[in-house]
């Protein structure tokens, strides 16, 4: 009873925002329609638009271009962030060195590069996955580092007791620990990827959901430009449940993620 | 009931020794450098001996280093001065032929129970196969058997410790060390627990170390209770024989008449120890675990 309650309540909000926003854009209760409409569109438009371009295959192509972005950003920034969080955690020296550089590195906001990324790789898909890749690697970096920094001393005590080399802790003890602390930031790295790779399209480039955002936003078409984020929307929400999905599959060893699992 | 009031009695109070001691701690001093640039002498001059087939536990007060000794013995950690020889030969690096038991939880919580206790014999090179064969016999012979697949956060703390018990076993150590392994448990879990391990302990009687505070598991399960002294630079201040009959249960022997006798006996010099604890933990923050 609750949830129908709860749903029904938060189903009320949207339509209670899209009729306030259908009555201001198409009466004339607060000045020229036609002024307003330039400024705000209006909801059966930018519906209306949504729909046209989600069933036409022209935004797909847009959409591929832009999962291809985000997906490359993510792997090759989770890689290097793994492979340097394990080198840094296990070499004392290597982490006390360069740990100003890094806090420096991390502290510069990524958004500056893109321009140096689009002039250094070309337009195309390159600059932007480098783009997401600043933003990832830092994200998996530190958490590789801190997980394979904060693994239970017992833990690591019991395994060295059970006589496991260096090959075997890393194995069972080191990467397991590891990869929870970069699950636990799968939400944050892959939404990240996505943002380098559609600010990257929107600073400069041909193709994605970026360039039809700053495309449509160029020529005024606020119809477009509000089409195109409740599009990047829906992509976001869709990216977000399938990394719930796995989420839930990898960690099922972890309390609270499926304390219910009777087997 | 005869007892042996004095430190140094470990030679000959096993049941027929036979060559050298599984673990011989000879003049062992251990001293901690602390954050603060400090230095803290955990034990000092302790000298053990614990035989094959001999169960000896080690009672002391809060903080007086019984488990810096058992890390001794494990090779976890090295003694700063003194000897640690292990069946004759002296100890370097971890300690190849002991099996730990930890007080905390040490189970790796990604893997199953299953997996947890197969683990421990991918060091020794068993294939997956027979691995999984041995895990489940052994999940089976602490009681666990419909639960191999559990993740350690779906099992209770005894069965937890109950799967840790496999994983230490399983690899088949002469020489078993135990720290405190059923502290954070309940008082009846504390007793099936404690005839668990003293079942599985009588089928091959390995040598045996056991830490623990409380005194009436120590009596119901050993051979022998040592006596450590209050810490800092605590040492062994007795050791005495518990010459009650095997099989035991823990609980109904906790009754009998020569239980008794040597609770009250052991009580009178550990007491003493407690007290000096005490009496030092005020106003002193060193007190909450055995500096380990």
């Amino acid at each position: 009873m609750k949830r129908v309650k709860l749903l029904f309540l938060q189903i009320l909000v949207m339509v209670a925002f899209l009729a306030i926003w259908h009555v201001a854009t198409t009466t004339s209760l607060f000045g020229d329609v036609k002024t307003i409409q330039f400024f705000f569109s209006t909801p059966v438009a930018v519906l209306t638009r949504t729909f046209k371009q989600l069933t036409s295959a022209d935004i797909y192509w847009h959409l591929g271009i832009t999962l291809t972005e985000t997906v490359l950003a993510f792997v090759i920034g989770s890689l290097a962030g793994i492979l340097f969080g394990f080198a840094f955690a296990r070499r004392e020296l290597l982490s006390a060195v360069f740990d100003p550089y890094i806090k420096a590195a991390n502290a510069l906001p990524r958004v500056v590069l893109a321009p140096i990324f689009a002039l250094w790789f070309g337009l195309g898909i390159w600059s932007k996955v480098a783009l997401g890749f600043t933003l990832v690697f830092f994200i998996v970096f530190f958490n590789v580092y801190q997980g394979v920094r904060e693994v239970s001393p017992t833990i690591l005590a019991n395994a060295r007791m059970l006589g496991m080399n260096e090959r075997q802790l890393f194995k069972h003890v080191y990467w397991p620990s590891a990869l929870t602390w970069m699950f636990s930031s799968l939400h944050t790295s892959v939404g990240f990827a996505l943002v380098g790779a559609v600010v990257g399209e929107y600073l400069g480039s041909s193709a994605g959901l970026g360039y039809k955002i700053h495309e449509a936003e160029s020529v005024f078409d606020v119809t477009g430009v509000f089409s195109g984020m409740l599009i990047l929307t829906i992509f976001v929400i869709a990216i977000d449940a399938l990394v719930t999905l796995v989420e839930k599959r990898l960690l099922v060893w972890r309390p609270g993620q499926s304390a219910t699992t009777t087997t | 009931m005869e007892l042996q009031d004095r430190p140094h009695q470990g030679a000959g109070a096993g049941p027929g020794p036979s060559g050298d001691p599984a673990v011989k701690l000879g003049g062992v001093d251990i001293t901690f450098h602390l954050a603060d640039g400090g230095r803290y002498q955990a034990v000092k001059g302790i000298d053990l001996k614990v035989h094959p087939g001999e169960f000896v536990s080690i009672v002391g007060p809060t903080g007086c280093g019984k488990s810096t000794l058992l890390n001794a013995a494990a090779g976890l950690l090295s003694p700063s001065a003194g000897s640690v020889g292990i069946f004759g030969k002296p100890l370097s690096g971890l300690n190849r032929r002991a099996g730990y038991l930890f007080q905390q939880d040490a189970l790796m919580p990604w893997k199953t129970a299953l997996d947890n206790v197969k683990v421990a014999l991918e060091p020794m090179g068993v294939s997956n196969q027979e691995a999984d064969q041995r895990a489940r016999e052994w999940l089976g012979r602490v009681g666990l058997r419909t639960f191999v697949d559990r993740y350690p956060h779906m099992l209770s703390g005894g069965q937890r410790k109950r799967v840790s018990l496999a994983q230490m076993l399983i690899r088949n150590p002469e020489i078993l060390l135990m720290d405190e392994p059923f502290g954070p448990l309940d008082a009846q879990t504390r007793q099936i627990m404690g005839n668990l391990l003293l079942d599985l302990w009588s089928r091959d009687r390995k040598a045996l170390m056991f830490v623990t505070h409380d005194l009436e598991e120590a009596i119901a399960l050993s051979d022998r209770v040592v006596v450590m002294s209050a810490g800092p630079a605590a040492g062994i201040v007795a050791d005495y024989k518990v010459d009650l009959p095997r099989p035991r249960d823990i609980a109904d022997i906790r009754l009998e008449k020569a239980f008794h006798e040597i609770h009250r006996d052991i009580w009178s010099s550990l007491r003493v120890e407690v007290q000096k604890a005490y009496a030092m933990g005020e106003g002193r923050e060193l007190v909450g675990g055995d500096a380990s």
